[in-house]
């Protein structure tokens, strides 16, 4: 409960604070958004599973936005940070649709 | 369902908190990104090579559209100033249009020529004779042709002779291309005066054969006749040029 309403929170405060992205943050916050939505997926299902833990979520959860970071500006400096930000929406996505169906399951039984 | 159920309960562990505080930023920053791409289009979030790839194709366009405006401003001069080349064909189309218009009939035309003054006291000059006159003044050369003669109103009516122009005989005198003329006729044909007089003179020829109808031929030469009346042109309904 406290999540979705931390969730809320976060939707509310941006929508009221009307904020704008730094120039230098532009590229990864997109990334950084998919990547930590993988990891509440992730989260969800672990949770529905029976197997959720706190740490591994909030580790999980910051390892994801910092690799995925760390990949898109490793791919800025080699000059194909437009192709491997695509590879990394690709595979978060593909993580995302394999949670996504297991929640699926749990919460439909189908 | 139990473990739907522990998802909801309200827990509140340090490291709770800082579950809640991710999910906050991750909340914040959809928010962010989602107003971000909106607003400031698609220009703003591409990345450099994008940008560059976009600048490319940009300067390329403008490349070929300012060479294409080159070339366009270069036909303009060429048409407006008009070259030599171009005023010439102008001047010969011009030219053209009016010899053609003299041979259509659908110009006015002036120069030397004859007057063949045609009376016919008995009724008994016929079209064919006239026709006869018509083509020895054309065998000599005549280059635009006018016939004249008494209209149904009594005033002096002139029809200009071009190809089509029919001949046909009436109970009185004739009709040209359906306008009906009476005695005396009067041919008005520009071309070399000698020749076409000559023509007009030709033993055996028209003049012997108007005065075998009872009628009188009088050849006028001039230096400058003109042939006034025109011929009224209909579009072809049928042939198309090639």
């Amino acid at each position: 409960m406290i999540p979705a309403l931390a969730l809320a929170l976060g939707v509310a405060l941006g929508l009221v604070l009307h904020p704008t992205v730094p120039d230098a943050l532009q590229p990864y916050l997109p990334i950084a958004v998919v990547a930590a939505l993988d990891a509440v997926f992730g989260a969800v299902r672990a949770q529905l599973d029976g197997i959720f833990d706190d740490r591994v979520f909030v580790v999980s959860f910051v390892s994801n936005v910092l690799v995925a970071g760390l990949v898109v500006f490793l791919g800025d400096q080699l000059g194909v940070g437009g192709q491997l930000s695509t590879g990394v929406v690709v595979v978060l996505g593909i993580r995302i649709f394999t949670n996504a169906a297991a929640i699926r399951r749990h919460v439909f039984r189908a | 369902m139990a473990s739907w159920r522990t998802l909801l309960r309200p827990r509140a562990r340090r490291v709770d908190v800082l579950v809640a505080l991710l999910l906050a930023v991750l909340g914040f920053a959809v928010v962010v990104q989602v107003r971000s791409t909106q607003s400031t289009g698609v220009l703003a979030n591409a990345r450099q090579g994008d940008l560059v790839q976009i600048l490319d194709e940009l300067s390329n366009r403008s490349d070929r559209l300012r060479q294409e405006s080159e070339s366009l401003t270069a036909t303009q001069q060429r048409l407006s100033t008009g070259t030599g080349a171009s005023q010439a064909a102008l001047a010969e189309a011009r030219k053209r249009t009016q010899q053609l218009g003299i041979l259509a009939g659908t110009v006015a035309a002036t120069g030397t020529g004859v007057q063949v003054r045609i009376t016919d006291p008995k009724n008994q000059v016929s079209a064919s004779v006239l026709l006869d006159v018509l083509e020895e003044l054309r065998n000599a050369g005549a280059e635009a042709v006018m016939l004249e003669g008494t209209a149904d109103s009594g005033q002096i009516t002139a029809v200009r002779v071009v190809a089509q122009t029919a001949l046909e005989d009436r109970d009185t005198g004739i009709a040209a291309d359906g306008t009906h003329l009476v005695a005396p006729f009067r041919f008005t044909a520009i071309g070399d005066p000698s020749t076409l007089a000559g023509a007009m003179a030709i033993p055996g020829g028209v003049e012997d054969a108007v005065r075998q109808q009872g009628g009188t031929t009088v050849v006028t030469r001039s230096n400058r006749l003109r042939v006034g009346a025109l011929h009224a042109l209909s579009a072809p309904r049928y042939a198309r040029p090639d």
